[in-house]
């Protein structure tokens, strides 16, 4: 993997404000995006994955608000550039593709006219007829055929939207591209085909993709690498495989572990006691304590530190990989 | 198995739902009018105390089917059987009586629950219409051992609970809770666990099969998920717009599966392991409308073993599949008189 940072988020806070308080939704949150690669990031409900992708384009609407933090891309700290500059980014360097395209797309526009559009905002040199015959192209490349070029995205099915989406990303030449659950309203077929349309793509264009996802399975087949939220932090970042394999963080482990494989007979589902915490008080320490099985008084009192607990970039918040608490976790119990 | 004797028996179950039209062509006769075929001469049984899934992408009918075992809707033609008798034969008061014998779990748990009762109220409800020969403390009580056995602990801590104050996960507990109270024989889980988060599902998954040997049920399992059926079902049937195409023990068809369709959809079904790579091509585009399906086997045009002049002309039967009693298939190529045009036969 090239070393090459794309997109690095810096202590990055983000708050919701409520009557009784602030939910701080992503807390001192530090992430890395490297150019060229597809990163998953995963968790469940409310762990502050979609408000993390959001934050990254500024597009956090009230009563959520950035409180901190730094998003450096393509050189530039995002938070200082203002609200013109930054809309210019939106859409233009960074795309974004949602679970549901159709609020993404224009109804009373044609899948040409959106895409002509978008071909032109970014080549505003080029004539109608070019922009066209490129969007003719391109839905071609897609897999989509050129005679429903001219119908409206109601006309169009789900997945067929979804490729469009990605089409109009890739006619700007976004440099990174943040996919908020895409394939989650795809039936199973589908996301296949979409996930080896994005692989094939990712190829031919060098994308950078952050692939937003509560679905493991979908991580596991197209990512480079692997961070795991809980309660608003990263508990655990890594390249796939040891991600899947050789999974450090308790709550990584045991949320892969609770996921069926339909490739495994009797496999056993592990069960997590408790639920995600109110962000509202979040535990204090380790967000995880209370339910991890190998929290001690430390871990009730002081707050780890996302650190590489392998020496080779995987990163894991947990203090039974620190000096003070060195205690290999036991395979049979998690 | 022995068919004598199912809980259910779907027997060429149709239902059509007609496709609003203009004047003039709704002038036309009821035959010509558009329709869409939801569920297209669907049969097979539920047998008492099993776990039958029902799997399918969005379209295929699946949840239709759900909803006719429950005779939520009425059949456009052939007979839902439960428990030996025609459920449109009964009339409302007998059905009133049958309904409390079948219950259903959706997705939504939200959208189940009453905001304005409390959980204990919602989950007594049921019981003060179908079993009324209990006082009020023995429902009450009824209710608590219910709320145990679902996890709700301690039950009198949760019976005053809303809906809003519990968790999405508690929230479908309470849903299977109503479902149990009056004791039924058969659960139609429609989707149960789409909307929890994976370590949630893990714990209904867990549940629900606790509760079957528990409370001795038979449960029709609807999902479009392939991987959860696993845990949870001793036979599955994998439609296809509105059509059985594949039926037989969970274990023959995952390990041997027949139809192309169904050796699709469980080659797609992605795998949490990241060395996965997936074997089976995919079939080319996505499910045609299916108010004008394809002529022959609906399959056809998307499928990579089609044969012209079998498979775009003649509709395929469900027929067992050789030698396998329990598992019949939907395909020209596997079953029937057409089975030596199959190109893996010949390339053996």
């Amino acid at each position: 993997m090239t070393a090459e940072i794309l997109y690095s988020i810096r202590n990055l806070d983000v708050e919701y404000d409520t009557r009784i308080g602030g939910v701080r939704a992503v807390d001192d949150l530090s992430l890395d995006i490297y150019k060229g690669e597809i990163i998953g990031l995963v968790g469940e409900s409310g762990c502050g994955k979609s408000t993390l992708g959001k934050a990254m384009m500024r597009t956090i609407s009230s009563p959520g608000h950035i409180v901190g933090g730094e998003l450096w891309f393509e050189g530039v700290d995002l938070m200082t550039l203002s609200e013109k500059e930054m809309s210019s980014i939106r859409g233009n360097r960074v795309g974004m593709v949602f679970q549901d395209p159709m609020t993404s797309l224009n109804p009373l526009m044609k899948i040409s006219d959106h895409l002509t559009e978008a071909i032109r905002t970014h080549y505003p040199k080029m004539s109608e007829a070019a922009a066209r015959a490129r969007a003719v192209e391109m839905v071609k490349d897609l897999g989509i055929r050129e005679e429903r070029i001219d119908d409206y995205p109601h006309q169009f099915s789900g997945g067929m939207r979804q490729r469009i989406m990605i089409a109009l990303v890739l006619a700007l030449n976004a440099a990174l591209i943040i996919a908020d659950e895409p394939t989650t309203a795809l039936d199973v077929i589908v996301e296949a085909q979409f996930l080896d349309l994005l692989r094939d793509l990712r190829e031919e264009f060098e994308l950078t993709i952050l692939l937003i996802t509560h679905n493991i399975g979908v991580v596991a087949e197209l990512a480079d690498r692997v961070a795991v939220m809980y309660a608003g932090k990263v508990a655990e970042v890594a390249p796939v495989e040891p991600a899947f394999l050789d999974t450090k963080h308790p709550y990584s482990r045991g949320l892969l572990r609770s996921v069926p494989n339909i490739d495994v007979d009797n496999q056993e589902l592990y069960k997590m006691t408790g639920a995600p915490p109110n962000l509202i008080a979040p535990p204090s320490g380790c967000r995880f304590h209370p339910r991890c099985p190998y929290a001690v008084d430390l871990c009730t009192d002081d707050e780890p530190r996302l650190l590489d607990v392998s020496g080779d970039g995987h990163l894991a918040s947990c203090w039974i990989y620190s000096d003070a608490l060195h205690r290999p976790m036991d395979p049979e119990h998690v | 198995m022995s068919d004598l004797d199912p809980l259910v028996r779907f027997d060429h179950v149709e239902k059509f739902f007609p496709v609003p039209t203009g004047l003039i062509k709704g002038l036309r006769s009821k035959e010509d009018r558009p329709a869409v075929r939801a569920v297209d001469d669907v049969s097979f049984d539920l047998h008492r105390g099993e776990v039958l899934g029902l799997a399918g992408e969005s379209g295929s009918g699946k949840s239709t089917v759900g909803r006719l075992a429950l005779r939520l809707l009425d059949p456009t033609g052939g007979t839902v059987i439960f428990d030996g008798t025609d459920l449109a034969t009964l009339k409302s008061e007998e059905m009133r009586r049958t309904r409390s014998r079948m219950q259903v779990v959706f997705q939504d748990p939200l959208a189940s629950l009453n905001p304005r009762m409390t959980i204990g109220q919602t989950v007594e409800h049921p019981a003060k219409i179908h079993l009324t020969e209990l006082s009020a403390k023995q429902r009450r009580d009824e209710v608590y051992d219910i709320f145990s056995a679902v996890g709700l602990d301690p039950p009198k801590y949760y019976y005053d609970k809303y809906p809003h104050q519990i968790s999405g996960g508690q929230r479908q507990r309470v849903v299977i809770a109503r479902g149990l109270i009056t004791r039924p024989d058969l659960i139609v889980l429609d989707e149960p666990i789409a909307m929890a988060d994976v370590s949630v599902q893990a714990l209904l998954l867990d549940l629900m099969m606790r509760l079957k040997d528990e409370f001795d049920l038979t449960y029709l399992f609807i999902t479009h998920d392939l991987a959860t059926t696993k845990y949870l079902c001793d036979r599955i049937a994998i439609m296809y717009l509105g059509k059985i195409v594949e039926i037989g023990t969970l274990r023959e068809v995952f390990t041997n599966p027949q139809h192309p369709y169904t050796r699709a959809l469980l080659a797609a079904v992605p795998v949490p392991d990241p060395r996965h790579r997936r074997t089976e091509p995919l079939p080319q585009g996505e499910i045609p409308n299916p108010i004008s399906p394809p002529k022959g086997c609906h399959f056809h045009p998307r499928c990579p073993i089609a044969q012209e002049g079998v498979c775009d002309v003649e509709r395929p039967q469900l027929l067992p599949f050789v030698g396998e009693s329990d598992h019949s298939v939907s395909c020209h190529l596997r079953t029937g008189a057409h089975q030596d045009l199959d190109p893996k036969r010949h390339t053996g």
